[in-house]
């Protein structure tokens, strides 16, 4: 048993902190912090600039990908590190929609046509993606969903709406899963995989706005949607296989364990600055202990990680302990994003951004931090909710 | 960056898991509890003879210069067999503190003898006023001539009854909670002036009330440097919890895994009862803490321990977060097996009992959480790191 980093791993470490120190741009640090204050939404070039640096540096971009598809196929113990780095230096992170989701799905079960096509675009940043999973019907019961795709000579003709598609404002394409037989036996098995171009005619995307007013996620209509056959991830109905591989393949960071240490971190300075019964928040004693509580629960659920990684290394494939990963993670990530909240009284109130009122009020470390806590709900029902995690467990860890 | 045990740790394991499957099944368990010993001297001559009460000393006097990791393997697998033989008493904390401040001849003369397994020590240390405050120390050691004489009381010390010495901590100087001025001494149990009153824990190990009442030892059995012993005492309880967690981990596991078993087996409504939803979320949720306990023991065995700041911080972080696990897979446990769970003859209360009783031992949850805390906390002022506050 050994966790400490090998003098490789130091030294890579600092190579990467050493780039980020170089290359990260201020004025992108200083345009998302303004609008992240502000509640303001943040543009494509904010979400994809830093994504666009990486990728023109040794597929830093991809880092689980295999280097055959220019990804930078770290060590689960580099994938660590780089983890930890970009967060300590809050960059922004990667849009997961191509990278970590449609990426490995279209390298392990596409084409040579469509590897050509697509996985050069998801690395550079170049080219963004959204996600066509759920339905108004299917939320939890995805295998559920109606969204129809017939064959008509080279074409599918895709019509129906998905629901929740983040930021499908900005997306170019998106990766959707369609029904392609009605009859078979199994939901499961009348389903495909099929990427879609949102310029087409007929892809209609709606704004949802959260309790946060922040637009994050959309609907996104088709209407006899004309997607050319060459379009078909795999086989037809064989779908739902990809969209597994899809959900369990990407652990690494699925837990966002660093981000949620720097977080705390930051939670520690506000209360240190705001007072209570005339002292310090950071010495009451009970938010003390919550803080402590949130700090052990997170010091645990990283050796979780790490176990996890350790063992995808030693060529145990992914599996249900990403479920693990999901629900302990979001947890954290909500405990911490309500501590946060709480650190700032009264200033929680205040919410900027809006038609209404344009001007800062309040200490500057207070902005949006509410909104965040309201905006964060949504962790632990997105990606199968926490407790479709738990039936997942269940079945496929405890046998029952 | 791996959890792997090496050659030796899994040899080690596959030691101790055999000796546990066959000397330790429930019926032998059961005996020995109820037996007027308490232990039984036959597996303490095996665990000499497999080498297990060597492991963590020095190659020097015999032992196998085991770390953490090793003594965690022998605790986990001594968890899922409810072990009671003083092995944690005698060769972790007792021979811990032995090894940390005995001189040449003491290490010479008595860690031998633990491996070989002809002595066992237990160590006095907890007073009825101290809780779980290592340095508040009421029992006192006058020098007369040549040798001290002590008086005091020491509460519920774990597998007095079986040792043949004790050491004792006591005031050589300095006020009733003064880190410095707390000197150890070794005594033989039988020693005049040495009162043991022994009885059984609701776990079914054993304990003694320890009264001193003018006890005459030679300055010759002082442990290490007079009134300097508190940086021992706290590095070796500290290293004593890591190995309580390791037990704890494993009876975790045990009643995380018989409970998901008796849940399948277990049939009501003309069904198991692990087809209710609200039944396997119980159990996914036990073995969630049962996970992030383990994990934590990790962090803590594979931690800096040589530095004593961060040897503190993992190792508060370890005993709250594993007692926390304790109170959620104990108490599931319970309740999921029904009537079933709260009985004595079914095994399943008796692991509840013991994990419940490591929570207390060397400071429970809250204890540590506070001592986490003090670490992670103090060190921030407001006047040094509290970011500005700019109000427009």
């Amino acid at each position: 048993m050994d966790t400490a980093f090998s003098n490789e791993d130091l030294k890579f470490q600092s190579e990467i902190s050493d780039f980020i120190k170089t290359n990260y741009p201020q004025e992108l640090r200083d345009s998302i912090n303004t609008k992240r204050k502000l509640g303001k939404e943040l543009s494509r070039e904010d979400l994809t600039a830093w994504h666009k640096i990486l990728g023109k540096h040794n597929g830093w971009s991809a880092p689980s990908w295999p280097k055959q598809y220019g990804g930078a196929e770290f060590t689960p113990t580099q994938k660590y590190i780089f983890e930890q780095e970009c967060a300590k230096a809050e960059c922004q992170y990667i849009m997961p929609f191509g990278i970590n989701m449609v990426g490995p799905v279209i390298y392990t079960f596409g084409n040579e046509e469509q590897k050509a096509q697509h996985l050069p675009g998801i690395l550079s940043g170049e080219v963004f993606w959204c996600q066509g999973y759920s339905e108004p019907g299917s939320g939890s019961d995805l295998a559920s969903l109606k969204t129809s795709a017939v064959k008509e000579g080279d074409h599918y003709i895709v019509n129906g709406q998905k629901t929740w598609t983040t930021m499908a404002q900005y997306a170019d394409w998106i990766f959707c899963l369609v029904r392609t037989n009605p009859d078979a036996e199994k939901p499961q098995q009348g389903i495909s995989f099929l990427l879609i171009d949102m310029k087409t005619p007929g892809v209609t995307v709606r704004p949802i706005k959260l309790m946060d007013g922040s637009h994050e996620v959309n609907e996104t209509w088709f209407d006899n949607v004309k997607v050319p056959v060459e379009n078909l991830i795999g086989q037809e109905n064989m779908g739902w296989t990809y969209a597994k591989f899809l959900l369990a393949h990407e652990r690494s960071g699925i837990a966002g364990v660093a981000r949620s240490k720097k977080a705390i971190e930051r939670i520690k300075q506000i209360a240190s600055s705001e007072m209570s019964y005339g002292e310090p928040l950071i010495q009451d004693p009970a938010f003390k202990a919550k803080i402590a509580a949130a700090e052990l629960e997170l010091s645990a659920l990283e050796y979780t990680e790490l176990r996890t990684l350790a063992k995808d290394s030693a060529g145990k494939g992914p599996g249900p302990e990403s479920s693990l990963l999901k629900i302990k993670g979001t947890d954290i990530q909500q405990a911490v994003t309500e501590l946060a909240m709480e650190a700032v009284g009264y200033y929680a109130n205040p919410h900027l951004g809006t038609t209404l009122s344009n001007e800062y009020v309040g200490p500057d470390y207070a902005t949006n931090l509410s909104g965040t806590y309201f905006n964060f709900r949504k962790a632990s029902i997105y990606g199968g909710s926490n407790e479709i995690q738990r039936n997942i467990i269940a079945k496929m860890v405890l046998g029952l | 960056m791996n959890f792997d045990y090496t050659e030796e740790q899994t040899l080690l394991d596959n030691m101790v898991t055999s000796f546990v499957r066959d000397n330790y099944d429930w019926d032998t368990r059961c005996n020995i509890v109820k037996s007027e010993e308490g232990w039984k001297e036959e597996n303490w001559k095996q665990f000499a003879e497999l080498g297990l009460l060597g492991v963590p000393f020095d190659e020097a006097y015999g032992g196998l210069g085991g770390k953490s990791a090793d003594l965690m393997i022998v605790m986990e697998q001594f968890g899922k067999g409810l072990v009671v033989e003083p092995y944690l008493p005698t060769v972790i904390l007792a021979g811990g503190l032995i090894s940390k401040l005995g001189s040449e001849e003491q290490k010479n003369s008595i860690i031998p003898e633990i491996i070989s397994g002809n002595i066992r020590c237990a160590f006095a240390y907890a007073e009825p006023q101290s809780r779980f405050d290592l340095n508040d120390v009421k029992t006192s050691a006058a020098l007369n001539g040549d040798d001290y004489v002590l008086n005091g009381f020491k509460s519920v010390v774990f597998g007095a009854g079986m040792a043949s010495h004790l050491i004792i901590s006591a005031r050589t100087e300095g006020e009733q909670r003064s880190e410095s001025g707390i000197t150890l001494f070794i005594v033989d149990t039988k020693s005049e002036g040495l009162t043991l009153q022994n009885y059984p824990t609701i776990d079914e190990y054993r304990a003694s009330e320890v009264i001193i009442e003018n006890l005459k030892v030679s300055k010759d059995n002082v442990l290490g440097k007079i009134n300097m012993a508190y940086d021992a005492i706290e590095e070796i309880v500290d290293i004593s919890t890591i190995a309580a967690c390791s037990e704890a981990v494993g009876i975790l596991q045990v009643l995380k895994d018989s409970t998901t078993e008796y849940c399948k087996n277990r049939k009501q409504f003309g069904q198991s009862i692990a087809k209710n939803q609200v039944i396997q979320h119980r159990l996914v949720d036990m073995m969630i803490e049962y996970e992030q306990a383990k994990s934590i023991l990790y962090m803590a065995v594979t931690a800096d321990l040589s530095n004593t700041d961060e040897r503190r911080k993992a190792v508060s972080a370890a005993k709250a977060r594993i007692g926390k696990a304790i109170k959620f897979i104990g108490e599931s446990a319970i309740q999921l097996h029904g009537g079933m769970g709260v009985v004595d003859e079914y095994m399943v209360s008796h692991y509840f009992k013991r994990a419940t009783m490591i929570g207390v031992l060397f400071g429970n949850t809250d204890y540590h959480m506070k001592r986490y805390m003090t670490l992670t906390q103090s060190g921030i002022s407001s006047s040094d790191e509290a970011i500005s506050v700019s109000v427009t």
